[in-house]
């Protein structure tokens, strides 16, 4: 591996070659500016030295095939059957060129480096590739690419606003709607589409009587589990993702019952711990 | 997945003709059936021609019932006013299946065209005739919990897997298809469907090329009674083990008219007129419910793991006819 390395030239891999995934990686690692780079360098012949080839190889391969145009593109890699898609991604205007088989999931986990869709069953089945196309929510894995023409998709890396979540991601936290994580962001698109249907008054199989009509729905927890019934949780989640649900729902806020720990609750455990191992 | 040529049509013309100038063509819809096939190999089209820019997604009432276009999406069938207000069997279907995802998807005409989910039909290591004509059933002596009691042959034991479909059965909808020269049929929706036979490749009596534009309901008088039950292994997001899409007209105290049709249990929705004409002008009670769902299944013949079916279906046809009946 360092032998396939040694002709790479590391300066144009400093920060601002890395995608935000990567810079936020190395942010959490503490490694900055220069020490980044030389970071980089060093882990070549370390442990980490699989994880940097990977990142730089990446950042040579994306740097290499930049196209001038997504023409090029298909034509360089040669893209069978393929097809030009311009959309939209989180309000961004996006232009691809696709293999027709290409699901919008890979489109945008693939080629637009949209990493939160996550590929769970890619059969339908589990919901983990949930995103919201022209404000409905859809499997983004029984979605080809090619018929994304004009549409505006939404993932779960576009409700934010920077650093303020969206009512469902902050209740979802705040809830404890998840253990693992990976269903976590099908999950969040569902129960934002969920808020818009519930608004319009849309009904479910847990609908006493289809035929009363009515806006703005204050969903049992019936309703919500049956509404959400399209994504499946293997952590098992649920009362979280419903309790979240349900508050966003129906706007009445509940006491958290958990919270994250300061540095103070941290450094009081920590003298409890102490004092434990002292008696021992 | 195979390769394919991918086409979007804006004009149903040549949307007919391509589809029908190539056997290896298919529409795209939806997708959330034939995508799945493809990438599972059970379906191989070479083209997809995509028919969503054709539109034909309006719901709108005729001076005879309602005209629900072929695509409009079957969360939005489903939650439309007229919908919801004068064909509810029709919604209740439409909720019992799939998820709220896989419902903003898919579409009136690809629900009607969606396929099997036996499991050996999905399982391209073993034969199927209906995947691979004269490969052999692998369900009939294998596991078929899930397979059919009633119209299947030695050829085929899988079952219709719709929601949508039962409840248009049990409404007398007419399906309205595009011929390849540019004429309109219609089909009535429960000669759409086909019993296997020694064809079950066929789903139903489609030609290769003709295109689904919309399924007409003519009005009636079931919208204050009737009832969608399904039962199936969990509480939602599952296929059916059976289903009941029933609905009554009362006169008095007798039954007018009555519609029972049965999802999970042939080839296609399984609509009982033996049963219908065992209510018509009785008393609505429990006893003639009863003898209803007895002549529902009179003809049933269980598989190896599906006996359980037939007493399963017996008493959902009797909740279903009772709930139905409590508005």
């Amino acid at each position: 591996m360092k032998d396939n390395l040694e002709g790479i030239d590391l300066e144009p891999y400093g920060e601002t070659a890395l995608n935000p995934d990567e810079e936020r990686i190395l942010d959490d690692l503490g490694i900055f500016g220069a020490d980044r780079r030389k970071f980089l360098g060093q882990s070549l012949s370390s442990v980490i030295g699989l994880f940097a080839f990977q990142l730089l190889a990446k950042e040579q391969a994306v740097g290499a095939i930049t196209p001038s145009s997504e023409a090029l593109y298909a034509a360089q890699i040669g893209v069978e059957n393929a097809v030009d898609v311009t959309f939209k991604v989180n309000g961004v205007s996006k232009n691809l060129a696709v293999d027709s088989r290409m699901s919008l999931l890979d489109a945008l986990r693939e080629r637009l480096d949209l990493t939160g869709s996550k590929k769970g069953c890619d059969q339908g089945q589990c919901g983990a590739c949930t995103v919201i196309v022209d404000g409905r929510r859809v499997l983004s894995c029984l979605t080809l690419a090619a018929t994304c023409k004009g549409k505006e998709v939404t993932t779960v890396e576009g409700f934010a606003k920077g650093d303020e979540l969206h009512p469902i991601q902050a209740a979802f936290i705040k809830y404890d709607g998840f253990q693992c994580g990976y269903c976590t962001p099908g999950q969040i698109c569902s129960a934002v589409a969920l808020l818009d249907e519930a608004k319009r008054g849309d009904v479910s199989h847990a609908t006493a009587d289809v035929r009363k009509t009515g806006t703005g729905l204050k969903l049992s927890s019936d309703e919500i589990m049956e509404r959400m019934s399209g994504n499946i949780c293997r952590c098992g989640a649920y009362p979280g993702i419903v309790a979240a649900i349900a508050e966003v729902n129906s706007g009445k806020q509940t006491a958290a019952t958990w919270n994250f720990a300061s540095e103070d609750d941290i450094a009081a455990v920590m003298r409890t711990e102490d004092k434990n191992d002292a008696t021992v | 997945m195979r390769p394919f040529k991918y086409t979007e049509v804006t004009d149903p013309a040549v949307a007919t003709r391509s589809v029908a100038a190539n056997a290896q063509a298919k529409y795209l819809a939806g997708g959330t059936n034939l995508v799945d096939l493809m990438r599972e190999y059970i379906a191989t089209p070479n083209e997809l021609v995509d028919i969503k820019p054709l539109g034909l997604s309006q719901i709108s009432p005729t001076s005879n019932g309602v005209s629900i276009g072929a695509l409009a999406r079957n969360s939005d069938t489903a939650n439309h006013p007229l919908i919801r207000k004068e064909y509810p069997l029709l919604s209740m279907a439409i909720l019992a299946g799939a998820s709220p995802q896989l419902r903003n998807m898919a579409t009136n005409g690809g629900n009607l065209m969606q396929r099997t989910r036996c499991p050996y039909f999905y399982d391209i290591a073993l034969p199927c005739n209906k995947r691979e004509k004269g490969s052999g059933c692998s369900a009939v002596e294998g596991l078929n919990r899930t397979h059919a009691i009633l119209g299947h042959s030695a050829d085929c034991v899988a079952t219709d897997p719709g929601d949508m479909a039962n409840a248009l059965y049990a409404l007398d909808a007419v399906v309205k298809v595009r011929g390849l020269d540019g004429k309109e049929r219609s089909i009535p929706v429960n000669e759409f469907h086909r019993l296997p036979g020694d064809s079950p490749e066929k789903d139903n009596v489609l030609v290769h090329g003709e295109l689904i534009t919309g399924i007409d309901i003519p009005k009636n008088k079931f919208a204050a009674r009737s009832y969608y039950l399904k039962v199936r292994d969990r509480a939602s997001y599952a296929f059916a083990l059976i289903a009941v899409a029933c609905a009554i007209e009362m006169d008095g105290d007798r039954v007018k008219q009555a519609r029972i049709v049965l999802g999970g249990v042939a080839h296609k929705p399984w609509r009982s007129t033996e049963a219908e004409k065992i209510v018509v002008g009785k008393k609505a009670d429990k006893g003639t419910f009863e003898a209803a769902a007895t002549a529902a299944l009179a003809g049933a013949k269980p598989l190896s793991h599906n006996a359980y079916k037939i007493d399963l279906s017996k008493r959902a046809i009797v909740v279903a006819l009772e709930r139905a009946l409590a508005g």
